[in-house]
């Protein structure tokens, strides 16, 4: 498996089409499976472009650029290696992807960009890190907590959702015991933001050894970037932005950098930490 | 490849005609996400740079793109290193690339151009420059590739620079490409190349503001490529220079389209996006569509085109 400097898996040269092994509800959400019978598995934080072999920029219609997703898992599956995406339809390729169906096959870039650090190196007491995640967003947490089990790194895992239809993956792609949930209308965990939890945590003692991942939507990934620069907790958020290409060509998923310019999301990111970037509200940016 | 489509280009050999368009693909960012093997497999017989101006740039506020049905609008705004920082840190790593390099410049003064042309030229890693008159992204470097009059004067100030080809990019958001590419020739030029992104605008529906951080931006893709094929006829018959032509190029069938109306290299563009081996693909299905077509290339005068 080649891998660049900064641990990341580098992709195989050109997209390559994948087959749908799998494609099922999860609350509001859906989880699709590719089966990946050349590429490299990834590490936890990468993500892939997608686009479906048909039904994609036929006709001149949209969708017609690729989609970036965070693999959620990844595993061996019969001699190829199973991707799993969480997905909800919010625009013409979103919705496309939830309509998959077992045996097409999907046009597969990846995996591209950084994947998340190792608690150590972002602070090097790290004993245990904090993944928070908000909606669709919880995706790469799921395989950066069995990435960090793997190594015997504890984790505590929040996960909050906006209601009952915007909610999905938890069962599927955590292990339960140990999440713990928040919802804005209640119907699940904490009645509120997940941030609320996130709060709890970084006033608890033991806070020094931890660090935090999170990846949701830009207002929580602001929240908790600020809170953990309040708490002195180093953290990491994987990011999502509008791309055309996943691959550094396009400059187009710009992200403010604290000491002025931008960075390209997809090569420099989707892992930033927290002090790296200006905000993590930039305009455009987010789950669409 | 059943078929040698080895040509020369403005004294440069090239293995094929099929090239990238200048701001589809950055080789240094590819490298990092796929390694020696797109160094290996490079899909293009020469590689054009990103756009670079004399001093650094940012590049505009997000968002910077917009889907469209068969295309997207951009306004990227030129993020570049500037010309100091391009040939101490990019320079370097493409002259590793193992096709002939083509650095695109833009700037707002004959002065600032003659620096660039200067400075890269001087470079024995760079074969030929591409001047972007024409990147509408940037209000100062609409005007000289609108007036033919303009486009003469540049020219007639970077000719004497350098022995290398100069390429002008022109601007399809024009009545009349071809009155400016024959500016362009008469004054110096050794190719032209089009088209560049069609001016275009989003509006957020949420808003109902512009969608886009700089208010507006270029349209690229399918989306283009007729009118891309339009403008590569008229300036091709108005010219007798060689024409670079691009515009919404997916596949062979693409390419070989552009070819007929008079191209001499094809560039593939916003389709790098969605295939980052994009390039290799319309490479071999033009092969294809040669080897098979009836008429043949040569009964077709193609090869009085591109050879």
């Amino acid at each position: 498996m080649a891998e660049g400097s900064d641990g990341r898996v580098l992709a195989p040269f050109g997209r390559r089409r994948c087959e749908v092994a799998g494609n099922r509800e999860s609350g509001g959400y859906r989880i699709f499976s590719l089966l990946d019978e050349s590429g490299p598995a990834p590490r936890a934080g990468q993500f892939y472009m997608l686009a479906t072999e048909r039904g994609w920029g036929e006709g001149g219609g949209r969708p017609f650029l690729p989609r970036a997703f965070s693999v959620a898992a990844a595993g061996e599956a019969g001699g190829a290696l199973r991707l799993d995406f969480l997905v909800e339809g919010v625009g013409p390729g979103t919705r496309r992807l939830c309509g998959l169906e077992p045996g097409e096959g999907v046009w597969v870039n990846g995996p591209l960009g950084r994947p998340f650090s190792a608690p150590a190196d972002l602070a090097p007491a790290a004993a245990g890190a904090i993944l928070i995640g908000g909606g669709i967003g919880i995706a790469p947490l799921a395989i950066l907590r069995r990435e960090l089990a793997s190594g015997a790194i504890p984790s505590r895992v929040l996960l909050g959702f906006r209601d009952r239809q915007h909610s999905g993956g938890v069962e599927e792609l955590f292990d339960c015991s140990e999440v713990r949930l928040a919802s804005e209308d209640g119907h699940s965990g904490h009645r509120g933001y997940v941030t609320d939890l996130l709060g709890v945590m970084l006033e608890g003692d033991d806070v020094g050894s931890a660090v935090v991942f999170a990846c949701g939507p830009p207002a929580m990934l602001e929240a908790v970037r600020l809170m953990c620069r309040g708490a002195g907790v180093a953290c990491e958020l994987a990011m999502e932005s509008g791309m055309a290409c996943g691959y550094g060509a396009c400059f187009g998923c710009a992200v403010p950098l604290t000491g002025g310019g931008y960075m390209r999301l997809c090569v420099d990111g989707p892992t930033v930490a927290g002090e790296e970037i200006e905000t993590a509200l930039v305009e455009g940016s987010g789950h669409r | 490849m059943s078929v040698d489509l080895a040509t020369t280009f403005c004294g440069i050999a090239l293995e094929h005609p099929v090239i990238n368009a200048s701001g589809t693909f950055d080789a240094i960012a590819a490298r990092r996400a796929f390694g020696e093997a797109l160094v290996q497999s490079f899909p293009f017989s020469a590689f054009v740079s990103k756009t670079i101006t004399p001093e650094p740039r940012a590049g505009n506020p997000p968002p910077r793109l917009w889907e469209t049905p068969a295309g997207m609008i951009n306004s990227i705004g030129l993020p570049n290193k500037g010309l100091a920082g391009f040939l101490e840190h990019d320079l370097p790593q493409l002259a590793e690339l193992p096709v002939p390099l083509v650095v695109s410049v833009m700037a707002t003064s004959a002065e600032e151009f003659s620096q660039l042309v200067s400075g890269v030229t001087e470079r024995d890693e760079v074969a030929a420059v591409e001047l972007n008159v024409s990147c509408p992204n940037v209000h100062s470097g609409l005007i000289v590739g609108e007036q033919p009059v303009e486009t003469a004067r540049l020219l007639e100030a970077l000719r004497p620079l350098t022995a290398k080809p100069l390429i002008v990019k022109l601007t399809p958001n024009v009545a009349e490409p071809a009155a400016v590419a024959v500016a362009a020739e008469g004054a110096g030029a050794d190719a032209v190349s089009l088209i560049n992104t069609l001016k275009a605008s989003a509006v957020d529906p949420a808003t109902l503001e512009p969608s886009l951080g700089a208010g507006r931006g270029g349209l690229s893709g399918p989306a283009i490529r007729a009118v891309a094929l339009e403008q590569v006829r008229v300036v091709s018959d108005a010219v007798a220079i060689p024409v670079v032509g691009m515009g919404g190029v997916t596949s062979g069938v693409d390419a070989l389209d552009f070819i007929a109306a008079g191209a001499s290299l094809v560039a593939v563009g916003t389709e790098n996006f969605r295939d980052p081996a994009a390039g290799t693909r319309v490479l071999s299905e033009l092969c294809e569509r040669l080897a098979a077509a009836r008429p043949s290339p040569a009964d077709l005068n193609l090869n009085l085109r591109y050879r």
